[in-house]
């Protein structure tokens, strides 16, 4: 040690040999603080920029989801035509539980305070839990709700595609759907992000009588002549595993475990009714 | 999701090296015999195993957005953190294994030899890792998915090693011998790989 | 000195080319080539990755101790890596979802490394930079010739337009699907390097065991292994 003293006053630091001791943990020490300066100064420097974009991609997909495009407008100036709410996935209830704007309905399913783990059973869609509350996007026409549009999620054959369903206002009739993020293989099942698919699904019917949900992707393609063609899509050719994960995630998110209860709101007209008191009672 | 239907999915289905690419280099530069084929696989499994919950741990616990609440910081998102933290481990764990066989287990040091330290730069590891924080698994999971995928590399680098050393007594084309034909026979490997991927548990 | 510049620079291209002579950083590279844009921009993160990790390695090279040398390149390559992967999430999102883990496994990419121990450990900076952008772009021929045949016989497409059109847009051709799953991009590499040795008869590697006429085989005792 009194070597390396001695050594350090003479040469100074970088003249150490490089097997000396001092300088090995000299070295890595320096190199710590380096990369630690660049690294984390990067990420904080970025960081705003990155929630911005993906704030503004949820938005855009919700807006592309709803129809709503405008070449002359911004996303957060279009974004205003849309209201989101939260509902109470067990009862179907609009509630103010949580904040709208700032809840995550994807990032609440693995808090424990909001998750509801899901048996084999229930779990159609292969997403083992989903959140106790849901976001509701509203495009409201004045007073009335002209579009519902609600997150989706489920496992295709590699991975869990994200999306959302826009329903027009009886909560029976698909107006479009939109899948933002997935790993699917692109070419195969990477075509659900195709718009002409995408578009195929416009004005399908969710459920039938009985309420139960039972729009889904066929294997083929569905022509006007197929029986209940109004309850079929057209199947991605080659992605019979990512069709299947579709119509399942279809199943399981309209169906009595997740937005069931409030799309039979919708349709019963009762929780329009409570949107337009709500409305109401705001400008009151 | 089952573990038992994960951990077939991670062996078959999602196997790291012919459905992902993952730990190519090392796929195709040790697969000549099936011993250092199995030696390497075998160090793999074991490495896998115990990296893929330690980091899943390790981001659970710290990293994760909100996972400091229980140091008071609950609005803290170091996730960007994730890569360099999870190379670390993997970099310090391998040293460590290495110690720890040369000390107690000297006939398995000998056997595995120089391909401990090169499992440091073997993508399927930090791969594992990556897709475990992507696919949000939880600690049991974790610990069944970086068995089942080290086993599904081991056994996709035994097979092909297998296929090599029948390979060799085969006139193949100048241009083709060696890296060239081994490529082509992993793709055609692969493509066997893929009749599992209708298999639905 | 120029010379020297010169070929750390353009040798990696295409006689001794990291994939194809060196079995160096596959393994990320097949999984983002069913798309050229995507191929693209993996390339450019590597490149770059590569060139300031040659750069950086290189400058400190004289005062790294060999006990830790292996890990202060690990340290430097992953800080590199983490600030690309953020520069992407924040000026290129869409891209940055589409390679997802991928930009991680740079970090894991034997170029990467591989280049920093067998060259910026022993050579200057600026050649070693050079050296770092000439492997980085041997590394993107290869991912852009497989990325252009799996894009375009995949899906009838080069960078998003349409060059040939597919029949279920009322076109002619019949994409081929298996183009876009994981075994076709293995044979195509296999045939570029047949391809790069037929130019270059002196990569082609030697058999392990040699077809022999029945009557030499005496004279010379079988193959060697």
């Amino acid at each position: 040690m009194k070597m390396n003293m001695n050594m350090l006053r003479q040469g100074g630091f970088f003249h150490l040999p490089n097997d000396n001791i001092v300088k090995t943990i000299g070295v890595a020490t320096l190199l710590c603080l380096l990369c630690s300066v660049v690294v984390s100064g990067a990420a904080t420097i970025l960081k705003p920029q990155q929630v911005a974009n993906k704030l503004l991609d949820k938005k855009s997909n919700i807006l592309t989801v709803a129809g709503i495009v405008d070449a002359n407008k911004t996303v957060d100036e279009l974004f205003t035509q849309i209201e989101p709410r939260i509902v109470d996935m067990a009862s179907g209830e609009y509630t103010d539980a949580v904040d709208a704007i700032t809840f995550d309905q994807r990032k609440a399913a693995n808090d424990t305070e909001y998750r509801i783990d899901l048996d084999k059973s229930q779990d159609i869609a292969s997403i083992r839990g989903m959140s106790k509350y849901g976001n509701v996007y509203l495009l409201r026409d004045g007073n009335e709700v002209s579009k519902i549009i609600l997150p989706i999620k489920g496992y295709g054959l590699w991975s869990t595609m994200y999306g959302f369903i826009a329903l027009e206002s009886d909560g029976q009739t698909v107006s479009g759907i939109t899948f933002y993020e997935h790993g699917e293989t692109p070419g195969l099942g990477g075509e659900i992000e195709n718009e002409k698919w995408q578009a195929s699904w416009s004005g399908k019917q969710l459920s039938n009588a009985q309420g139960e949900p039972v729009l889904s992707v066929i294997k083929g393609n569905v022509s006007s002549a197929t029986p209940g063609a109004e309850y079929k899509i057209d199947g991605l050719a080659g992605a019979t595993l990512t069709s299947n994960g579709v119509s399942n995630l279809i199943k399981f998110w309209m169906g009595k475990n997740a937005f069931g209860p409030y799309l039979e709101r919708v349709r019963s007209g009762k929780a329009q009714a409570s949107v337009n008191k709500l409305l109401n009672t705001e400008k009151g | 999701m089952d573990l038992l239907s994960l951990a077939i999915k991670a062996i078959f289905i999602e196997n790291l090296a012919l459905s992902f690419f993952l730990g190519m280099c090392t796929f195709l530069a040790v697969s000549k015999k099936i011993e250092t084929a199995f030696g390497l696989g075998f160090a793999v499994f074991v490495v896998l195993a115990i990296t893929v919950p330690i980091n899943n741990l390790i981001y659970q616990n710290l990293l994760q957005e909100g996972a400091l609440a229980w140091a008071g910081l609950p609005n803290v998102d170091l996730s960007f953190l994730g890569l360099i933290s999870y190379i670390g481990v993997i970099a310090a764990l391998v040293q460590i294994l290495e110690m720890f066989l040369d000390r107690f287990v000297p006939v398995l040091y000998t056997a595995l030899g120089i391909f401990l330290p090169l499992i440091t730069v073997n993508c399927a590891i930090l791969g594992a890792s990556l897709f475990m924080v992507e696919r949000d698994y939880t600690f049991s999971e974790s610990v069944v998915y970086g068995a089942g995928s080290g086993i599904g590399w081991a056994m996709a680098i035994v097979a092909l090693a297998g296929i090599r050393e029948k390979l060799k007594y085969s006139d193949v084309p100048d241009g083709l011998e060696g890296l060239g034909i081994t490529f082509i026979t992993v793709g055609l490997m692969a493509l066997g790989f893929l009749a599992f991927s209708g298999i639905q548990l | 000195m120029a010379s020297e510049a010169r070929k750390a620079l353009f040798e990696p291209l295409v006689s001794n080319n990291p994939i194809a002579l060196q079995i160096l950083g596959i393994c990320s590279a097949l999984a983002v080539t069913t798309q050229l844009s995507v191929a693209l921009i993996m390339c450019l993160a590597l490149t770059s990755v590569t060139a300031f990790s040659n750069l950086s390695i290189s400058l400190i090279r004289n005062h790294v101790p060999s006990s830790i040398r292996i890990i202060v390149q690990m340290t430097i390559i992953a800080s590199l890596v983490i600030v690309v992967d953020q520069v992407l999430k924040a000026y290129a999102f869409d891209v940055s979802k589409k390679l997802a883990v991928f930009v991680g496994l740079i970090i894991t990419n034997c170029i990467v490394m591989g280049r920093a121990e067998a060259y910026a450990m022993k050579n200057g900076p600026w050649n070693s930079f050079l050296d770092g952008i000439g492997n980085g772009l041997g590394y993107s021929v290869i991912l852009i010739i497989v990325g252009t045949v799996r894009e375009l016989f995949g899906s009838g497409s080069l960078l998003g337009y349409q060059i040939l059109s597919p029949v279920s847009e009322g076109g002619w051709y019949v994409p081929n699907g298996l183009m876009l799953l994981a075994p076709s991009a293995f044979i195509i590499i296999g045939l570029t390097i047949w391809g790069i040795r037929a130019f270059y008869p002196e990569q082609v590697e030697k058999p392990d065991f040699e077809m022999q006429n029945a009557h030499n085989t005496a004279a010379h005792g079988g193959g060697s292994h």
